[in-house]
């Protein structure tokens, strides 16, 4: 089986979110990239079908030479190989139209992304990217198993789950439960060396436009003072909730 | 040309965000000087949508497609939108329609945006506000395609009645080989969903066990709310992971938000940041959720939970 994990670069969870050149640019300033954590999960699962059933594991990204320590990462944590298609990622349809070439070419069979990237928070990577290759395509993703070409997987549906059977080549969309936290591999001593010889591929964008572009950023206006209420006096906690946010 | 929205339903009943989408799809069919059209697979009573402006309702009945089918519900929305001319299309952002939204904006070659918070600033270039980074700051995002896809953000938007007199067309869709086969459903029943809730009760590491969730589910039951808890406690098997609600977990947009023995990491305000109003119970005066709730208690859950349902009880009989 030849896998392919999407590995988008984003701020760690813990960033504050500032805006320069005229709240059109992210301030990159202090802040700290980490793989993103859903596709974290999506690496290690990986692994394991890596590890029990044997596959080729190759992990992708869309960026610039700043996010190739994120791959090296990915690397220490045991991917056979890396490609970054050298190209900015301006919107998620440039992002799945660039990765759609990579997965074409590589012939993959399993293509896992995260359900979600921390950064633009889009959601749509994933669907678009199976759109373009064909691929069939289960999103939210909370577990998946796989025997031969068959493909048995859990997402998570509102109020529950629902289990699909579905067949290779496919896309996942995955989230924590395709593997726990606990299950979370960290690069070791070992991993660290041996990604430093392992290939990291470069190769050049087709050129894929954007279909949407960001103008301006704004932050959440900032918020009023907390309103107190006496832990002896829960009775003006719900006359507030009733009569002023009338929201009960 | 017309602006199509897509009105979910779940066992031929609307959701709420479906009254939603066509309230914001009416106000962007007047923007642009057009007409709205609301598409339903297997629900029940088109009509409903007559109260939020929906002018023409298509129907799809299709026993295949009972259950979801994100291949199958995209290619539906996109021969409506095909036959419609429709030039923009608006689709909730549930976990399905998040999940169709980009399936439909590949096959009508969109440009698609999700979590749309407000209605376009500008149609020309089409402008649109949505939440990004998570949930910490908007970006003001130009869809430069001819057709739009826009994922609406829950509670973002309101429902509006706006009645008129509407009419309905049945529609036959040619469906596509669904590819993936729902084998099993599990779902709670009987149970108020996070994604539906009005209200949510949500509880932290402070409440130091699995065995205090009594309170926490009393709570929830005399505001007809639906529980949920920060990371840790779903990590440490106190509560199912469903119910684990913050950057890394579910998003919540509900008007109101109580937070329980929650410290207010920035892991999860960043996901309950949508929700309208606020509440924090906390024994910490410094706990930082103090800073982003409207209304806090400082004080000990185990006194202020049991004593706020006691209230309640008396308040919601009154
Ligand atoms: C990559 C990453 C992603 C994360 N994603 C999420 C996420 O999605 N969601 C999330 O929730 N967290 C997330 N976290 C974890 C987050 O950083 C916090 O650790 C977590 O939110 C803390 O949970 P808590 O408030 O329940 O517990 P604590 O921080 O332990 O807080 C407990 C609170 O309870 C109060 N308390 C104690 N006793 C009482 C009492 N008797 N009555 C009232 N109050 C009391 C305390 O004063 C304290 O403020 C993430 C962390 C990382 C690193
Ligand atoms: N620049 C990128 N390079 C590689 N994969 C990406 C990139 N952006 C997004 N993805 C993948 O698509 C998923 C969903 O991203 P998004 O649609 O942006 O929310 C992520 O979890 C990644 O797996």
């Amino acid at each position: 089986m030849k896998i392919l994990v999407c590995i988008s670069h984003v701020p760690d969870t813990t960033s504050k979110i500032n805006f320069t050149d005229n709240n059109t640019k992210f301030d990159t300033n202090g802040v700290q990239f980490v793989i993103n954590p859903y596709d974290e999960f999506c690496l290690t699962r990986a692994m394991w079908f890596k590890e029990k059933q044997g596959a080729s594991v190759t992990v992708v990204n869309v960026g610039g030479a700043e996010t190739e320590p994120t791959l090296r990462k990915a690397l220490a944590i045991g991917a056979d190989k890396a490609i970054r298609i050298n190209a900015n990622p301006t919107d998620s349809f440039q992002v799945a139209s660039e990765l759609s070439e990579v997965v074409k070419k590589g012939e993959f069979d399993l293509v896992l992304t995260g359900k979600e990237s921390a950064d633009y928070n889009g959601q749509m990577v994933p669907g678009m990217l199976s759109a373009l290759t064909n691929f069939n395509f289960i999103n939210g993703c909370v577990g998946i198993e796989i025997e031969g070409t068959n493909v048995s997987a859990t997402r998570e549906i509102d109020g529950g789950n629902e289990t699909l059977s579905s067949s290779l080549p496919i896309v996942i969309g995955g989230q924590k439960g395709i593997v726990e936290e606990k299950d979370l591999r960290i690069p070791n001593m070992r991993g660290i060396m041996m990604a430093r010889k392992k290939p990291l591929e470069v190769v050049e964008p087709i050129g894929s436009t954007s279909a949407t572009n960001i103008q301006s950023f704004e932050k959440p206006a900032p918020k009023g003072a907390v309103k107190l209420i006496d832990s002896n006096n829960v009775d003006e906690l719900i006359n507030l909730l009733h009569n002023e946010a009338k929201v009960i | 040309m017309s602006v199509l929205v897509f009105a979910d339903s779940s066992e031929g009943k609307f959701k709420k965000s479906a009254f939603e989408v066509v309230s914001y799809g009416k106000k962007i069919a007047e923007q642009l000087n057009t007409n709205i059209v609301a598409v339903t697979i297997n629900a029940d009573d088109s009509s409903e949508l007559y109260k939020y402006g929906a002018e023409k309702v298509v129907t799809v009945s299709n026993d295949s497609l009972t259950i979801f089918n994100a291949k199958q519900y995209g290619a539906v929305i996109t021969e409506v939108a095909k036959a419609e001319s429709a030039t923009v299309v608006v689709i909730d952002s549930s976990i399905d329609g998040l999940y169709l939204a980009p399936l439909v904006a590949v096959n009508l070659e969109a440009g698609c945006i999700s979590n749309a918070v407000e209605l376009p600033s500008n149609v020309s270039p089409f402008t649109i506000k949505r939440k990004t980074f998570s949930n910490k700051a908007f970006s003001n995002t130009v869809i430069s395609t001819d057709v739009k896809v826009i994922g609406l953000a829950k509670n973002s938007f309101g429902i509006y009645e706006n009645v008129v007199s509407g009419t309905t067309e049945s529609f036959e869709a040619a469906l596509p080989d669904a590819g993936v086969k729902s084998e099993k459903i599990e779902k709670v029943t009987g149970k108020v969903t996070i994604a539906d809730a009005d209200i949510v009760v949500s509880g932290g590491r402070g409440l130091k066990g699995p065995e205090n969730w009594g309170m926490i589910e009393e709570l929830a039951d005399v505001l007809g709310a639906a529980t949920a808890c920060s990371k840790p406690v779903s990590d440490l098997g106190w509560r199912p992971h469903g119910e684990h609600v913050g950057q890394t977990g579910k998003p919540v947009a509900s008007n109101l938000y109580i937070a329980i023995g929650i410290s207010g990491a920035i892991q999860h305000l960043a996901g309950i940041n949508a929700s309208k109003v606020k509440v924090v119970i906390n024994t910490d005066a410094d706990a930082p959720f103090f800073k982003a709730a409207d209304y806090g208690i400082i004080g000990d859950a185990f006194e202020v939970v049991p004593e706020l349902i006691e209230k309640l009880k008396a308040f919601k009989t009154a």
